[in-house]
């Protein structure tokens, strides 16, 4: 851990940091200390540099080594099946990587002149209509960086069309939000300056509609709806154009959370249910990379009621072949509630999204959510004479255990996914939803082969097993292979060590 | 006396017109290992089911609602430093709060221990 070359063993290494990796006398670059660079110090005023900058000594393959390593320790989708749900972590393809890091796109900076982008701004106008012909929708916006963002973006055209209206309608400041949404929802519906009002779920892990009337009430002070469908059950909302009908007709906007549309994709088009605004996990849906492998990227689609406050900047076609970028709107018909975000969005998740969109087609995409489906059903129904199936019926994209399988057996939901690292499987999402006890959320997604969904449900199968027979201690000290064993999670979350510190120099270190 | 319990897994017991209110051995079991915990503001008056407080695991972070009308008269500071002794210890140094009642009857309609080992039989 300290920099020695001698607590790796067998090839796995115990990496240290690059500063404890420092040896002073050691450098990768060739630089000339003495050189005259031509900078002056007075040029930077007071703010040239007194101490030194302390980066640590490597050389260039140590740094190379260091970084390699650190990868090795990283487990991917590139590496294995990764269930999580409601993340839909799926292959990337590697088609969508080359087709950006195609010359004329992968070099292109947002600050170049409109007219040397024509190209790309070809690709905004074409990726923006997919999204509209996919969800039925007449509008989108493309800036928002991610989901949550997307949502943000989403909630504040609600606002900024809640602002517009007359009188008492422009204090609607009441946000309806499914008990089963997912956790941003709520949070995302507070920073826009509306109050949380939950709508419990009925049995079935839908919305109770009678819970949904009781709360709407004549409506004349509720803002929307946020709902997520398919929901985080993995369950279609079946009363979401009756809920819609209601909420339009009592004055208020449907956000739809879209973060489950790998579901429904070529299926059902989101404007047809009603829905005002919906963002779009290109990540989830469109298959460019995921988490820390991002950035994300989180296209709105709005209806012709929304559509007039989409934040800037948008792309316009000006004539054959011809566009140009809009970047301000001082008056005109649109009202932009402001900009999202610098630049344009992410332009590189954009080509990886229009590349999966186009290779596929209407019938791949059609299929492609249909595989996602048909994979989280055979999950299910392989696995629900041993593990307990929360709901009955068939599920959307992901498989929702609760953990009354593992009743008297001394075993937790998390020790049963801890276990799973030991078995070589990325556990599934644990104890989410809420409103299902001890909760188990496998999204094996439509990109795993039925031999990959074989084994793993036959470690599935042997888990549960070892579970029954016991001893639970096994369970409680898993992982037992991983480069780490169980951490002390509240000393995790509590005690953060997020950067290195130097040792505090000795006395006779520093004489 | 002995504690009285919510149905949202909170209990309290009271000494004259103090009560002193924590979660439940269930209710930590439920929620993991617990990392923070947003306690009440001392005087500050509570009626019966207002939120109070939040306790927060690696889980999930849940509210905790006032069992009855009052004012809070002290907190477990303790616990902003060691939020972990409400799973070592629920009903004893994990106690949260003590609130001085203004509605001292309100407490004889929550559970007793029985009903409350009815209302959570997997306790």
């Amino acid at each position: 851990m300290n920099g020695s070359q001698f607590s790796h063993q067998g090839l796995q290494f115990e990496e240290s940091l690059l500063f404890e990796l420092d040896r002073p006398d050691s450098c990768g670059v060739d630089f000339d200390g003495h050189a005259d660079l031509g900078l002056a110090e007075d040029s930077l005023g007071n703010l040239y540099r007194r101490a030194p900058i302390a980066l640590p000594g490597l050389s260039e393959p140590e740094v190379v080594r260091h970084y390699t390593r650190l990868s090795q320790k990283n487990y991917s989708i590139d590496s294995g099946l990764y269930p999580l749900g409601s993340c839909t972590m799926k292959h990337n393809p590697r088609l969508n990587e080359k087709l950006a890091r195609l010359e004329g796109l992968g070099d292109l900076h947002p600050l170049q002149p409109v007219a040397t982008v024509q190209g790309v701004l070809a690709l905004y106008d074409d990726i923006g209509r997919w999204l509209q012909e996919i969800c039925g929708m007449p509008a989108v916006a493309l800036s928002p960086a991610a989901g949550a963002h997307g949502e943000l973006c989403g909630m504040m055209c609600i606002r900024a069309a809640i602002d517009e209206k007359e009188g008492e309608d422009s204090s609607r400041r009441r946000v309806l939000v499914p008990e089963s949404a997912h956790g941003t929802n709520p949070s995302t519906a507070t920073i826009c300056g509306f109050t949380v009002d939950p709508i419990p779920a009925d049995a079935g892990g839908r919305i109770d509609m009678m819970a949904f009337k009781d709360k709407l009430g004549d409506g004349s002070d509720v803002a929307g709806i946020m709902i997520t469908n398919p929901n985080t059950c993995g369950l279609f909302e079946t009363d979401i154009a009756k809920i819609a009908e209601l909420i339009h007709a009592s004055g208020g906007y449907v956000y739809c959370d879209g973060a489950n549309l790998n579901a429904i994709m070529g299926r059902v088009r989101p404007g047809d249910l009603g829905i005002d605004c919906m963002h779009i996990n290109l990540h989830k849906t469109f298959s460019t990379p995921h988490g820390g492998g991002g950035p994300g990227a989180g296209p709105v689609v709005l209806s012709a009621a929304l559509a007039p406050y989409a934040p800037l900047p948008w792309v316009v076609k000006t004539g054959d072949d011809k566009f140009d970028l809009i970047e301000h709107e001082p008056g005109g018909p649109a009202k932009p509630f402001g900009r999202l975000k610098g630049f344009h969005g992410q332009t590189g998740m954009f080509i990886r999204a229009l590349a999966y969109m186009m290779s596929h087609g209407r019938d791949g995409l059609r299929q492609a959510s249909g595989d996602a489906v048909l994979n989280a059903n055979y999950v299910l129904a392989k696995l629900k004479d041993v593990m307990s199936p929360a709901f009955p019926e068939y599920c959307k994209h992901e498989a929702l255990f609760d953990d009354s399988f593992l009743a008297g057996t001394g075993v937790s939901t998390m020790d049963f996914a801890k276990a799973m690292i030991d078995e070589g499987f990325h556990p599934m999402t644990v104890y989410f939803p809420l409103v299902v006890h001890g909760a188990m959320l496998i999204e094996p997604t439509e990109t795993e082969s039925k031999f990959a969904l074989d084994e793993f449900i036959g470690a599935m199968r042997v888990l549960v097993e070892r579970a029954r027979t016991g001893p639970a201690e096994k369970f409680h000290q898993a992982p037992r292979l991983a480069p780490r064993r169980r951490i002390d999670e509240t000393e995790a979350a509590r005690n953060l060590r997020l950067r290195w510190l130097p040792e505090e120099p000795t006395r006779d270190a520093a004489d | 006396m002995s504690a009285k319990f919510t149905e949202n897994d909170e209990w309290i017991t009271v000494d004259g017109e103090i009560g002193t209110v924590g979660v439940t051995s269930y209710a930590q079991d439920q929620l993991g290992d617990i990392v923070y915990v947003e306690l009440p503001t001392v005087g500050k008056t509570y009626k019966a089911g207002d939120e109070i407080g939040v306790v927060e695991s690696v889980k999930a972070a849940a509210e905790i609602f006032a069992p009855a009308d009052g004012e809070v008269t002290e907190i477990n500071a303790a616990l902003e430093d060691k939020p972990g002794v409400i799973n070592s210890d629920p009903a004893g140094d994990g106690w949260i709060y003590k609130i001085k009642l203004s509605n001292g009857p309100q407490v004889d309609g929550l559970m007793d221990d029985a009903a409350y080992k009815a209302f959570r039989p997997d306790a």
